[in-house]
């Protein structure tokens, strides 16, 4: 028998989550425990008191997230967790949250929809709503785990995101990565990078919680540290309070879009396999990438040179990677479970230069490794 | 590892499914074959299981891949190894089974068997008998499967038990393993006899 290796265990991808969120610093969880995503109350409310953090049930997905948004205005690095139809029910915070600038993680399990569909049933339907699912323009940051070990580093990175950028970061996981068990060996926690949000250094009265600056991200100081700011959903000025100006709106509003757009190269993640000759590529995330990975070395087998991209962050969409890899694909499959969302954003950055194909599946089970050759083979 | 195919994609896999009806202990033994494979014996592995109102009553199921490669695809595809403890999860997952698999049943409980080579065990009545409850019985199985497979270490599933079982039940898990064992040491016996015409 091989010598134990340190830190590797077999994991849940939902308690690899929080796992991933505790090491990160959070100190908060408040939520409606909901399938497929209750494991991560369950872990966190045995787990988070032993930290001297706290862990709340509240009344509903609303209230869950306005807790969250306390809590980290006070200064806890604070998350929550859910599927789809409590996801609907935070859109008003998460809105709120990105107007605020307030840090924080919200996981969402993605099942069968719409509304309370298919409890237990993978889906990756939420696509979208991740991405527009609450009013007004915003710039939304989220991570797409496929694995359990993934669930781990990019529930991590989205506390670090989320404090680096003061925006709401969403982990955008599904039934299959949220249950299933792996043979992980866990990073070792002297060698992560943990990110704290900016502390003012200014005198409190020269403070301004929505500063105006060069990085676009303004220093921020907890409720209770002395510094004296008002917070609202109303489009503000620098101070926090209600503004209708039309250049203080637009200071604001090109604050929250610049902050993400500026720093695009630090957010974006993509995994290409195989791309250096490819002229076929299959775009897929979480889940159905690793059906793909598994579809694209079947083909290869068979020398047809297919890659696969996976964006590890499915938003902001990678367009620069697209528009510079499009040039050598004749063809891109996109491969989701559900009626079709993400390929939308593909040929919106294509614009008809190559030829794209859909892959869905929206039956409640997985797209197969099989299937994706398949269709690999018919559209080649 | 026995058998140990390669998939389309040139990966080496081995897929697992552990069958019963909920309250057999399939989704334990799952856990239980999963860590000692990854943790102790130090393979690759992913563990999924059918989670749905089935998991109440009717039938129950665990699914291993197991490989020395990176895992891409976690669910199985066509089983190397099935276990079926009802005559229920038999019916229903033996055209999953790939034509050379094994299957193994609990013999006292699966009465009518495909036509093919089956390793049949009284899993449930041995565990009663031997260890005074039926709850061992999915835990005499795992130690069957490593003893006719060896897809896992026996040291792995011994310790595995050891940290996993319920407090005041490990003594009755780790003679569960042995007696799995046992089971396959005395089926080969009487196969050799049969074949030389003395049984």
């Amino acid at each position: 028998m091989k010598p134990p290796v340190k830190n590797q265990r077999l994991m849940q991808g939902n308690r690899a989550c929080v796992e991933g969120a505790m090491a990160a610093g959070c100190r908060f969880f408040a939520g409606y425990p909901i399938t497929p995503s209750t494991e991560m109350a369950e872990i966190l409310a045995a787990e988070l008191p032993k930290l001297s953090g706290k862990f709340i049930q509240m009344e509903d997905e609303i209230a869950s997230l306005a807790a969250v948004i306390g809590s980290s205005v006070a200064g806890v690095k604070s998350m929550t967790a859910t599927s789809g139809p409590g996801f609907s029910l935070m859109q008003e915070h998460i809105g709120y949250a990105y107007m605020a600038e307030v840090p924080c993680v919200i996981v969402d399990v993605q099942r069968g929809g719409p509304s309370t569909g298919l409890p237990t049933k993978v889906a990756q339907a939420d696509t979208m709503q991740v991405r527009w699912g609450t009013h007004g323009d915003y710039y939304a940051i989220a991570v797409a785990p496929s694995s359990v070990l993934e669930c781990y580093e990019f529930t991590l990175r989205a506390f670090n995101l989320s404090e680096k950028y003061r925006t709401p970061v969403i982990v955008l996981m599904d039934e299959v990565v949220g249950h299933m068990r792996e043979r992980v060996i866990l990073p070792d926690p002297d060698q992560m990078t943990i990110i704290d949000r900016m502390k003012p250094t200014v005198p409190p009265e020269w403070y301004q919680h929505f500063e105006i600056n060069p990085h676009f991200v303004s220093p921020m100081a907890s409720f209770g540290e002395g510094y004296r700011y008002n917070i609202t959903g109303l489009t503000h000025d620098p101070f926090g309070f209600p503004t209708e100006k039309p250049e203080e709106i637009k200071q604001k509003m090109d604050k929250l879009k610049n902050k993400i757009t500026h720093n695009l190269d630090d957010i974006i993640q993509v995994r290409a396999e195989f791309m250096e000759d490819a002229n076929i590529a299959i775009f897929a995330y979480g889940i159905v990438a690793r059906a793909a990975r598994e579809a694209v070395r079947m083909a290869r087998e068979r020398r047809i040179k297919v890659g696969l991209i996976q964006p590890l962050t499915i938003w902001p969409f990678p367009d620069q990677y697209m528009e510079h890899i499009q040039e050598q694909l004749d063809l891109i499959i996109v491969a989701e479970l559900n009626q079709g969302q993400l390929i939308g954003e593909v040929m919106r950055v294509n614009r008809g230069k190559t030829r794209v194909s859909s892959l869905t599946r929206y039956d409640s089970e997985l797209i197969t490794p099989d299937q994706v050759f398949e269709k690999i083979r018919e559209e080649k | 590892m026995e058998r140990i195919k390669k998939t389309r994609a040139g990966q080496e896999r081995y897929e697992v499914r552990l069958s019963g009806s909920g309250g057999q202990g399939m989704v334990f033994a799952g856990m239980i074959l999963a860590e000692a494979v990854g943790v102790e014996d130090g393979k690759y592995v992913c563990q999924t299981q059918s989670y749905g109102p089935e998991a109440r009553g009717g039938t129950s199921r665990s699914d291993l891949v197991i490989s020395s490669q990176e895992i891409f695809y976690p669910k199985p595809q066509e089983l190397d190894l099935l276990l079926a403890m009802t005559q229920e999860s038999c019916d229903i997952y033996f055209p999953a089974l790939r034509e050379n698999g094994t299957l193994i049943v609990d013999s006292g409980l699966v009465t009518q068997l495909p036509d093919r080579k089956v390793y049949g065990f009284t899993f449930t009545r041995i565990a009663r008998e031997q260890l005074g409850t039926p709850m061992v019985a999915n835990i005499v199985a795992l130690g069957t499967i490593s003893a006719l497979t060896k897809i896992v270490s026996r040291q792995g599933l011994l310790e595995v038990l050891k940290r996993r079982a319920p407090r005041g039940t490990e003594e009755r898990n780790l003679q569960a393993i042995e007696i799995g064992y046992e089971l396959v040491r005395k089926k080969k016996a009487k196969v050799v006899k049969s074949d030389t015409g003395v049984g």
